[in-house]
């Protein structure tokens, strides 16, 4: 899997997971970011980094936000973006995944963004293209099922460096659907990756996978005990569909269980940070009085993700 | 035709023969072992030397695909696959479409089979209609018609008085039930098991509960109504120490495996392998290790191929959506042989499990070198290595997550009813 992301002198030549990549790439991605934030400010807000290159926005299933910051990012590096909601075209009319992609290569498309419901697929897009020897054609996860969300795992450790400074003497604790939740795998092996010590996750056992131990993290079932002096307090977004299987009684006894409420953030540190990667479900997963309180960082994070999106875009292209 | 095979090494599990003795084939029988019938004159005889000849091989589960799904497989392919690989009988899975489940299908796929005249083929009923798990088929008019046992393939019936009136409906005329333990509700959904990787990769996941339960119920019901039961495709080693307890209280049940499940783990999906995406899954190593101790010690009796010929664009798609199964007919010699080498076992030992084994199972007469027997028999070297790449294999799926490996083991000839039926080029 490493070998597929990264071109023969080790440099990544596309985003799929950040599972296995080593810690100079993750923080090379951070610090290239950095400058980056400055350009929003800029009356241009433009660098012709990727000027003549087509980016193309795959979405297999439907997404606004992350769409959108793809696009933002790509536009401010000068590329063009194309954007494809195939979950409502191709797929509808049974063409395969492959003839989608090999089509759109035929358009001599230089960087696929790819969100897609099945975990597997941005690889499973990235083997085809090596299979068929298409190497200067990159491919960014945008999202696979249950598997990663490597941009938005990076963009929260851009904001954990940004208020916190050193990843080496943090408690971080992530909160709520772990089982189905690609944004909890990518923290997960960025936070072990950059050298946090300790990563708890908090949840009932109904949304946690059945060997999550294995991936270094400390499990707790109980909300305040679970954020006694942690440093970052990490959400997830609560989809309503669990509510309707057996996973969950309802949204109400989530909420009272695991909710973040100003009450039980007390149990974490002072100066405790506290992230989401949105759109938030207000009065499910977090009180509005937190939501919009003195320790989230929500707002800050969208904007670092373009910056951080700018950066894995041009190292990408760059390679 | 009279066939004389020579300077051989002969391999006969069932009565522990190994040893070198030349094999005399006359009107489709074994007429002679070791010493030439006053009067025999050959009409062909076959240069054996650097050769095995062993029984053909017993398959308790190959998928042809007919009907219905004769884009993934015709009898043809499968057949030619079969004789290739030194499979002389198999046994065929109803989950067709339409499924096995009317004595007429049975009897055109035996009609077919027996036209293509290479492989004998086994069907398996359906044990409901549909395989839907609600109305009994007509299983004395199946077996009539040649079914040898009554089967969900991989679907389960989730509702248990339905399963227990078919164990009892079986059981009233003794025929023989074949079970993949697997929970219905359990298993809904999942693709992978459900352990580190799957964790790791975000894939939804079946649990080892999914087995044990719905063996449980199955051993239970076995037991409650003395029905024949044979536990088909067990994948991890709980269900095994279930099977060697229930044994052990005096229950009699048989049990086979994959050479998938004896070979490979989850760790093989770990790359998002879509050739990984079996059903069973593949579970633990430390389940792999229990299944090839206990197919060693005879635990589990027998050893078969799953052999589930899958079209590339059934296949080439994203882990979670791609059909689970792979070819296997022209692997189960080479994987039993490779199997054997690791754990050092003698070669009569390990080919009882495709062999004799198997065939007690299927209840026919096969798997044996007798005089006076039948002369289904497989002959291969044991010392070449065969590379498994797309083009070597004769099935029409090419699907396997062992393309690329080199495998011992190459089939020569293969006989069935005195026949030479398949030569190696």
């Amino acid at each position: 899997m490493r070998n597929l992301q990264l071109n023969q002198h080790g440099e990544l030549r596309h985003l799929l997971t950040i599972e296995g990549l080593p810690r100079d790439i993750l923080t090379a991605i951070l610090d290239m970011a950095t400058p980056f934030t400055e350009v929003a400010e800029r009356e241009v807000k433009k660098l012709p980094l990727l000027r003549g290159k087509s980016v193309f926005n795959l979405f297999f299933e439907p997404s606004t936000r992350t769409r959108t910051t793809f696009e933002i990012a790509a536009k401010r590096l000068s590329a063009d973006v194309i954007n494809l909601n195939i979950g409502a075209s191709s797929q509808a009319k049974g063409e395969t995944l492959l003839d989608t992609v090999d089509n759109l290569a035929a358009m001599h498309a230089d960087m696929f963004v790819v969100r897609h419901a099945q975990s597997g697929a941005a690889h499973f897009i990235a083997r085809h293209l090596a299979a068929t020897n298409r190497p200067d054609l990159h491919v960014i996860n945008a999202g696979d099922g249950r598997h990663a969300h490597p941009t938005q795992g990076l963009l929260d450790m851009y904001t954990i460096r940004h208020y916190k400074k050193d990843f080496t003497n943090l408690r971080v604790a992530i909160i709520g659907d772990i089982l189905h939740s690609r944004v909890a795998r990518s923290q997960i092996h960025a936070l072990t990756t950059l050298g946090v010590p300790e990563v708890r996750v908090i949840g009932p056992k109904t949304l946690l996978p059945a060997q999550v131990g294995k991936l270094g993290v400390r499990v707790f079932h109980d909300m305040r005990a679970g954020l006694k002096d942690v440093d970052v307090v990490m959400m997830l977004r609560l989809q309503n569909e669990r509510m309707q299987g057996a996973l969950l009684p309802s949204a109400q006894e989530f909420f009272k269980c695991y909710g973040l409420t100003p009450s039980v953030l007390e149990c974490a540190k002072a100066d405790a940070i506290v992230l989401h990667p949105g759109p938030m479900n207000r009065g499910v997963e977090i009180d509005s009085a937190v939501a919009d309180g003195a320790h989230a960082v929500i707002l800050p994070q969208v904007t670092f993700g373009i910056a951080v999106r700018m950066a894995v875009m041009s190292i990408v292209a760059g390679n | 035709m009279k066939i004389h095979i020579k300077n051989g090494r002969l391999i006969d599990p069932a009565s522990a023969t190994d040893a070198q003795q030349d094999v005399y084939i006359a009107a489709g029988k074994i007429v002679a072992i070791g010493r030439a019938p006053e009067g025999f004159s050959a009409n062909r005889i076959i240069d054996a030397t650097g050769l095995s000849i062993c029984p053909g091989l017993v398959d308790l589960s190959a998928r042809l695909r007919e009907p219905g799904f004769e884009y993934k497989a015709t009898l043809e392919s499968e057949m030619a696959a079969a004789v290739a690989g030194g499979v002389t009988s198999l046994a065929c899975p109803p989950d067709t479409d339409p499924p096995l489940d009317e004595p007429g299908l049975v009897e055109m796929l035996k009609h077919r089979a027996k036209s293509i005249n290479q492989a004998r083929v086994y069907p398996l009923g359906a044990l409901t209609i549909g395989l839907a798990g609600k109305q009994l088929t007509e299983m004395a008019e199946l077996a009539e018609a040649g079914c040898i046992a009554f089967t969900q393939a991989g679907t389960p019936i989730a509702d248990t008085q339905v399963l227990l009136r078919a164990l009892q409906y079986a059981a009233t005329f003794d025929f023989a039930v074949w079970l993949q333990p697997k929970d219905a509700f359990l298993s809904r959904g999942g693709v992978a098991h459900d352990g580190e990787v799957a964790t790791r990769l975000g894939l939804p996941a079946i649990p080892v509960i999914s087995e044990t339960l719905a063996l449980a119920v199955m051993l239970q019901l076995a037991q409650a109504t003395g029905a024949r039961l044979h536990i088909a495709r067990l994948s991890s080693a709980a269900g095994l120490e279930m099977i060697a307890q229930a044994r052990a209280s005096g229950l009699k049940v048989t049990c086979d495996i994959s050479v998938n499940h004896l070979h490979l783990s989850e760790l093989d999906i770990a790359d998002f392998n879509p050739h990984g995406h079996l059903d069973p899954p593949l579970r633990a190593q430390t389940d792999r290790e229990a299944l090839r101790r206990g197919l060693a010690a005879g635990v589990i009796n027998a050893l078969c191929s799953d052999h589930t010929p899958v079209d590339d664009d059934a296949k080439q798609l994203p882990f979670g959506e791609s059909e689970p199964g792979a070819t296997g007919l022209e692997l189960l010699l080479p994987l039993t042989l490779k199997w054997a080498q690791e754990m050092q076992l003698p070669l009569a030992r390990a080919l009882a499990r495709v062999t004799v084994d198997a065939a007690t199972i299927l209840g026919v007469d096969a798997g044996r070198i007798t005089v006076g027997g039948v002369a289904d028999l497989c002959l291969f070297d044991p010392a070449q290595q065969v590379r498994l790449s797309r083009t070597t294999l004769r099935s029409q799926g090419r699907n396997t997550p062992f393309l690329g490996l080199e495998l011992p083991g190459k089939v020569r000839y293969t006989l069935v009813d005195g026949h030479v039926v398949f030569e190696a080029a």
